[in-house]
């Protein structure tokens, strides 16, 4: 937590970055998870298609994020999710959460665990789940730091 | 015992209402309805019955037409699968252009009639495969095209004067079509006998797709050089495919699809006016693409009506001598959308209730989806299951031989008029913005979309939309089935050849080439001759792409949600 920042209580709202990186356009589930995120009361910054991986995780230090998402249908995940992983890990936001979904192979996803990538969701999870796991799984990490 | 629930055994209701109240309601009291409400996919309510009654005034020949004739709602060809089947095109492409060749020769062998492109994101975006932003997505959604070097594969031993070819590519549309049309010149075949069609419709992009590469208003620019070009030197290319499909993927209702895509075309017909084309000689090269999703009646409507809006807004607004300006002309595509991951095989079942959709909705050319397209591009043996659907719908069902089965279906005639009305709003409401391009700009179809998707998976979260498989009849443990597999390597391979060809080149040629097209962008003259002999000379998509952005500027996402 930055000094200027006021100090965090409990009540403080998740903020998650929900981002789309690479060339993939795909972003109709970005979208309509950004806004159940929304919905179920927590602050949304959602980035637009076609980030670079340096942009991502600027923009979640920026935006000071408990969580950053990512959306990825085109098939770039492996290389994708493993360099925001790499980035997060320089600058140090071991207490960020990053999580990822879209069309990612289930063989890919122990690697993608194993790097630093929380939980893949796949296609058919539902919002409700989407949405219980960002809170749980921020509310342990904070409850840990 | 006699049984006294039946009133009047032989009683007959005189309208509608009385059915309704003195049969229907007393049958729904003993069996309730299984829904709290019945409504299409796009959210229409749907009644228990339709009759004459829900088509007032119903005038046949203002309505419906014959087949071939004004408004066309029964379709633009008069004898339409009597006289020849709709094109069966299953779209592909993956890896080098070496895999997508040969899995285009396989397709040909096993009676496709249509071949269709997919490409890469690299080359949809407009980027070479060295490209920094290219890691990782060479050859994977697609495949790989950066020159003319990659088009020579993939077109190798594929009679372009005889096959036609439909290219999916938008942002660098223009520049995409140079490379085919200097292959063909290369291969000594005259530009006015190939046919085929380029996707080459930018505002969809802006509103669904998001493969752009410069600002609304350049790409509009980029579009109508097309449209200038194609009419003058290549007659029987489709210079556009004005797509509702990924609109519709993107979570637009049918009713959306419908109002935007044809309120896309409206856009490009009237800025090809403003450039002083005849819409004689543009306008019957437009065609469409719409998505055929799972609400089956819906569907059917969806294309009855868009020939029929089609042809009644280019009449009203252009009065063309020209018959064929009237025509709407259009692929379609199973809605990937509608597929699932979990217990795939289902998905073969759904693409065959779509497809069967598009025929009798009268389509001219159709892809059908193969089951294993939620986790990656389809296998061989998919893709083959996919085609034998459209074969069996073609041969097997009889569908065929008859026109427009359907009409004349109350609720598919009532349906028909639902969507019509659906797109009368949605025109006032962007006749309101300016038009389509000021409309896209404000960001409006982008919102509705959104608003649509977030609607549409609340209620399948809420259980209230059946999805088989997912929140109905679910299993717990399923078989993986067999994938497409990108070989790693591909991407290596297109960046080692890239640089080949900008090193064997020759520079000059190259250079007075950039430097032609940059001028011309600048002085707002047709790019088309440009782009064509960038092509000949092996300029590079992202080359030719980055003269455009270095004039034009380039977009970014507002990230609407």
């Amino acid at each position: 937590m930055s000094a200027a920042a006021p100090a965090p209580t409990m009540t403080r709202p998740i903020r998650v970055v929900v981002a789309k990186a690479g060339l993939d356009g795909h972003d109709r589930g970005a979208k309509v998870v950004a806004r159940a995120l929304r919905d179920a009361g927590m602050e949304v910054i959602y980035t637009g298609v076609h980030q670079t991986p340096e942009q991502v995780v600027e923009t979640a230090l920026q935006e000071d994020a408990d969580a950053v998402g990512l959306s990825l249908l085109s098939g770039a995940h492996n290389y994708i999710l493993p360099r925001i992983a790499e980035l997060m890990r320089q600058k140090k936001m071991d207490d960020v959460l990053l999580f990822g979904g879209g069309i990612i192979p289930e063989d890919d996803i122990p690697g993608l665990a194993k790097v630093g990538v929380e939980r893949v969701f796949l296609p058919g999870a539902s919002l409700e789940e989407i949405v219980a796991y960002v809170r749980a799984a921020v509310a342990k990490r904070r409850g840990t730091t | 015992m006699a049984r006294e629930t039946r009133r009047r055994p032989n009683a007959k209701s005189s309208s509608k209402r009385e059915w309704t109240s003195e049969t229907y309601a007393p049958a729904v009291e003993r069996v309730p309805e299984r829904q709290a409400k019945h409504e299409t996919l796009s959210w229409e309510e749907i009644a228990p019955l339709y009759t004459t009654e829900d088509l007032p005034g119903f005038d046949y020949a203002e309505r419906l037409g014959y087949p071939g004739e004004f408004p066309f709602t029964r379709g633009v060809q008069p004898s339409l699968y009597r006289g020849r089947l709709w094109t069966m095109r299953q779209f592909a492409g993956f890896g080098a252009p070496e895999d997508s060749n040969a899995r285009f020769h396989y397709l040909l062998s096993q009676g496709v009639t249509g071949l269709s492109v997919a490409f890469d994101m690299p080359c949809l975006m407009g980027r070479d495969p060295d490209d920094p932003l290219s890691r990782g997505e060479v050859g994977r959604e697609g495949v790989s095209m950066a020159s003319l070097a990659d088009m020579e594969v993939l077109f190798d031993r594929i009679p372009l004067d005889e096959v036609t070819t439909s290219m999916t590519i938008n942002g660098p549309a223009a520049i995409v079509w140079a490379l085919y049309l200097a292959n063909a010149e290369k291969r000594g075949i005259a530009l006015d006998r190939l046919g085929g069609t380029i996707q080459n419709d930018a505002l969809k992009e802006y509103i669904a797709q998001r493969e752009w590469i410069v600002p609304e208003r350049a790409a509009m620019k980029l579009v109508v050089d097309t449209f200038e070009f194609g009419s003058r030197q290549v007659p029987k290319w489709n210079t556009i495919s004005v797509s509702g499909y990924h609109i519709r993927e993107a979570g637009a209702s049918a009713t959306q699809e419908l109002a935007f895509t044809l309120l896309d075309g409206l856009e490009y017909v009237k800025w090809g006016v403003a450039r002083g084309l005849d819409v004689n000689e543009f306008v019957p090269r437009i065609s469409f693409f719409f998505d055929v999703h799972n609400d089956f009646f819906e569907e059917v409507a969806k294309f009855r009506a868009a020939r029929r809006i089609w042809a009644r807004e280019i009449e009203r607004r252009y009065h063309p001598t020209n018959e064929r300006a009237l025509m709407l002309r259009t692929h379609a595509q199973t809605a990937g959308v509608s597929l699932t991951a979990q217990q795939p095989y289902n998905n073969v079942v759904r693409v065959t209730l779509q497809a069967l959709a598009a025929v009798l909705g009268g389509t001219q050319s159709l892809h059908t989806n193969s089951l294993d397209e939620t986790y990656a591009l389809p296998t061989k043996e998919a893709v083959t299951l996919a085609l034998r659907t459209q074969q069996i719908i073609a041969h097997e069902s009889g569908v065929t031989d008859t026109v427009d089965p359907l009409g004349g279906s109350y609720y598919v005639e009532h349906l028909t008029d639902v969507m019509e009305r659906a797109f009368d709003a949605y025109r006032a409401k962007v006749e309101s913005f300016g038009g389509m391009v000021e409309a896209v700009e404000r960001g409006f179809p982008q919102r509705e979309i959104t608003e649509s998707s977030f609607r549409f998976q609340r209620e399948v979260d809420a259980g209230e939309r059946v999805v088989v498989g997912i929140n109905k009849f679910a299993i717990d443990e399923e078989a993986p089935i067999p994938l497409l597999r990108i070989d790693p390597e591909v991407e290596k391979r297109q960046i080692a050849r890239v640089q080949k060809v900008r090193a064997d080149r020759d520079p000059a040629r190259w250079t007075a080439a950039m430097n032609a097209l940059r001028d011309a962008a600048k002085r707002d003259q047709n790019l088309m001759p440009h782009f064509l002999e960038g092509a000949r000379c092996y300029a590079t998509v992202g080359e030719m792409t980055g003269v455009l952005k270095e004039v034009y500027g380039v977009y970014r996402d507002p990230g609407y949600f």
